[in-house]
């Protein structure tokens, strides 16, 4: 490996990335227990997970400077195999994912990510940012207007402190307020100790406590495939922005093997699955962190207080953690998107409000992610079979020209059949296909019925501007296709 | 007096307005030049990346934002060059015209209300305070 380029990476801002990791591990430690509660967990798992994935991919990643961790979209994929098989199957699943993502990375097929449309996209974020709110919802239910009026504190001051401060993550700033306001008045809330164990111990390697089947697999590899794509297409989305952001190019393949290495670690680390985090590394972008180190010193930093200050940790109202995934939900929406619509084509904005349907009714991302792209890929053979066909200005009453314009294939035939007037009893008309394209044999047997459906009228048909694949197709196929 | 100025532009209408007033100070100058500045913050990277996806396509539409800003610069035939950089707004105008030499900064305001300035913050007030050549603001 070039020495000079990882020299830079890792050593080319130290200050601003130790700085920068700091913060982001400061503004880690909320959301990684939140999601670990999305996902049904202890937070220990989340927390476990975010260390051993920010300092993994630290190492491994292909994007410096991105931050990848514990994350919603993960947590919220796992939630039924977590409710219905327990934590050594979601290890098991983790590790899996790792697996599979190490296998795209390898194989490329990490690249096939830039097929999903940008309407899907735009859907999947929407999606995320909506499921991450309703999950909210839960702690809501009999809740008085305490809690209420813990989450609009919070709020209040995630959104305000930054005009007095921006050295400090405003939401850790409301944290502590929150967290300072109930214990000094000994409200009686329901707070981070009351939903598992935090973690008093640096995590240790362990090799998930489940039976090695057939059976196990069936149950895992549905979840870890969901996992691993749902990762990828964050990770890759979060790299493009990384990379704009910064106005540098990074290795997708490398950084879709490194998620999957440190998938693999924190599986048998006891942590959940993780991708990268937009939020967070729009964090450290705007804190100053540019490479490797900033990863690093986040995950380090991160276990560095949970063990120090684990004792405070547990007194944190889940009020103020429903607050911070409140905030996390609004910043991950693309509003956008919404002044869009109106200006967006209609296929575009169906896809996209598709995606988000779908994925709100199902809770699974990836199956929102499936059926828009396959949505998009039906809307797209819609357009581009669409063939017109026009009579030229030069024809004459025995001699018709007929101008096609347009994709020819299986979509697109029965349009192109109809479209002539066979009974226009001209001696010979000529088809010109010089901005036409034969795609298949539909099409070449399309053609032949054409001319044939001429010929029972007593006229003539000539070919003409036939471009040179189409052609080759059409000697290929001939043979064959008059043989029907 | 103005002959090299630097003009912060996101092709807005308030930046519209910020060029004919950049056009103004170096209009009969021997040796006019604007250096058009467009900051893209990190927020707009992410929907930018999020709508567009590939680079080459969000550079193009970023350059087509600012198409009316060069439509009237060409139309004046001032001399202009076009600079797209990333970070946040404010610190980044800033330190592109302190390391340029520059005779004037000129920038649009957005024109928010009292409450809006509060909560976001207003840009040109940071710019005008730190940068160290004459600033215009366009109202």
């Amino acid at each position: 490996m070039n020495v000079t380029k990882l020299k830079q990476e890792w050593l080319g801002n130290v200050r601003g990335d130790i700085l920068s990791g700091m913060v982001v591990a400061l503004a880690l430690i909320p959301e990684a227990i939140a999601f670990s509660l999305v996902a049904g967990l202890d937070p220990m798992i989340g927390l476990y997970a975010s260390f051993c994935i920010a300092v993994v991919i630290a190492v491994v990643g292909g994007r410096p400077g991105m931050i990848s961790a514990a994350t919603g979209a993960m947590a919220l994929i796992m939630v039924g195999l977590v409710a219905d098989y327990g934590l050594e199957y979601l290890l098991a699943a983790t590790i899996l994912t790792g697996i599979l993502q190490v296998i795209f990375g390898w194989t490329g097929l990490s690249r096939l990510m830039k097929f999903v449309p940008r309407s899907v996209m735009v859907g999947f974020v929407n999606a995320l940012a909506i499921l991450i709110f309703l999950s909210q919802v839960e702690h809501f239910q009999g809740a008085g207007w305490f809690m209420y009026a813990m989450v609009g504190a919070t709020l209040f001051i995630i959104y305000l402190f930054p005009k007095v401060s921006k050295a400090v993550p405003s939401p850790l700033i409301a944290i502590i307020a929150v967290t300072v306001l109930v214990v000094s008045i000994g409200a009686d809330v329901k707070t981070v100790g009351d939903m598992g164990a935090l973690p008093d111990t640096l995590p240790v390697f362990l090799i998930p406590d489940i039976p090695f089947t057939f059976e196990t697999l069936q149950i895992i590899f549905p979840y870890a495939l969901a996992l691993s794509a749902v990762g990828l297409l964050e990770s890759m989305l979060t790299a493009s922005i990384v990379d704009d952001m910064t106005d540098t190019e990074s290795d997708k393949d490398k950084e879709s093997r490194g998620q999957g290495y440190a998938n693999v670690v924190t599986g048998f680390f006891g942590g959940m699955a993780g991708c990268a985090m937009i939020g967070q590394s729009m964090i450290n972008m705007k804190s100053g962190g540019r490479g490797r180190l900033s990863s690093l010193t986040a995950g380090v930093f991160l276990m560095f207080l949970i063990l120090v200050l684990g004792d405070l940790v547990v007194q944190i109202p889940i009020a103020a953690l429903a607050g911070v995934m409140i905030m996390v939900s609004i910043s991950t929406f693309d509003w956008s998107s919404l002044k869009l619509i109106p200006k967006m084509p209609v296929s575009d904005s169906t896809v996209m409000v598709v995606t988000v349907a779908t994925v709100v009714v199902t809770h699974d991302l990836s199956k929102g992610v499936l059926v828009g792209v396959v949505l998009s890929a039906i809307f797209f053979a819609a357009k581009i079979s669409r063939v017109k066909v026009t009579e030229a200005l030069e024809s004459s009453a025995s001699y018709k020209i007929f101008h096609v314009d347009g994709q020819l294939f299986f979509a697109s035939v029965t349009d192109f059949t109809k479209s002539f007037d066979y009974d226009g009893q001209a001696d010979t008309v000529e088809i010109d296909l010089s901005h036409a394209h034969i795609w298949d044999d539909s099409a070449v047997e399309a053609l032949e019925k054409v001319k044939a459906k001429f010929r029972q009228k007593g006229t003539e048909v000539v070919l003409s501007g036939i471009n040179q694949e189409s052609s080759r197709l059409l000697q290929r196929l001939d043979g064959l296709s008059s043989g029907h | 007096m103005y002959q090299n100025i630097l003009l912060a532009a996101d092709g807005s209408d308030h930046s519209l307005r910020a060029v004919r007033h950049a056009i103004g100070l170096v209009r009969g100058e021997e040796t006019p030049h604007i250096d058009v500045l467009y900051v893209v913050d990190g927020d707009k990277s992410k929907t930018d990346v999020l709508h567009y996806g590939n680079t080459d396509v969000i550079q193009t539409k970023r350059k087509e934002q600012l198409v009316p800003v060069e439509d009237v610069l060409k139309e004046e035939e001032i001399p202009y060059e076009i600079h797209l950089k990333h970070g946040e707004p404010g610190p980044s105008i800033v330190k592109f015209a302190n390391e340029g030499t520059y005779d004037c900064v000129v920038l649009g305001s957005r024109g928010l209300n009292q409450l809006q300035t509060m909560v976001l913050g207003s840009v040109s007030h940071k710019v005008a305070k730190r940068v160290e050549c004459p600033v215009l603001i366009i109202k």
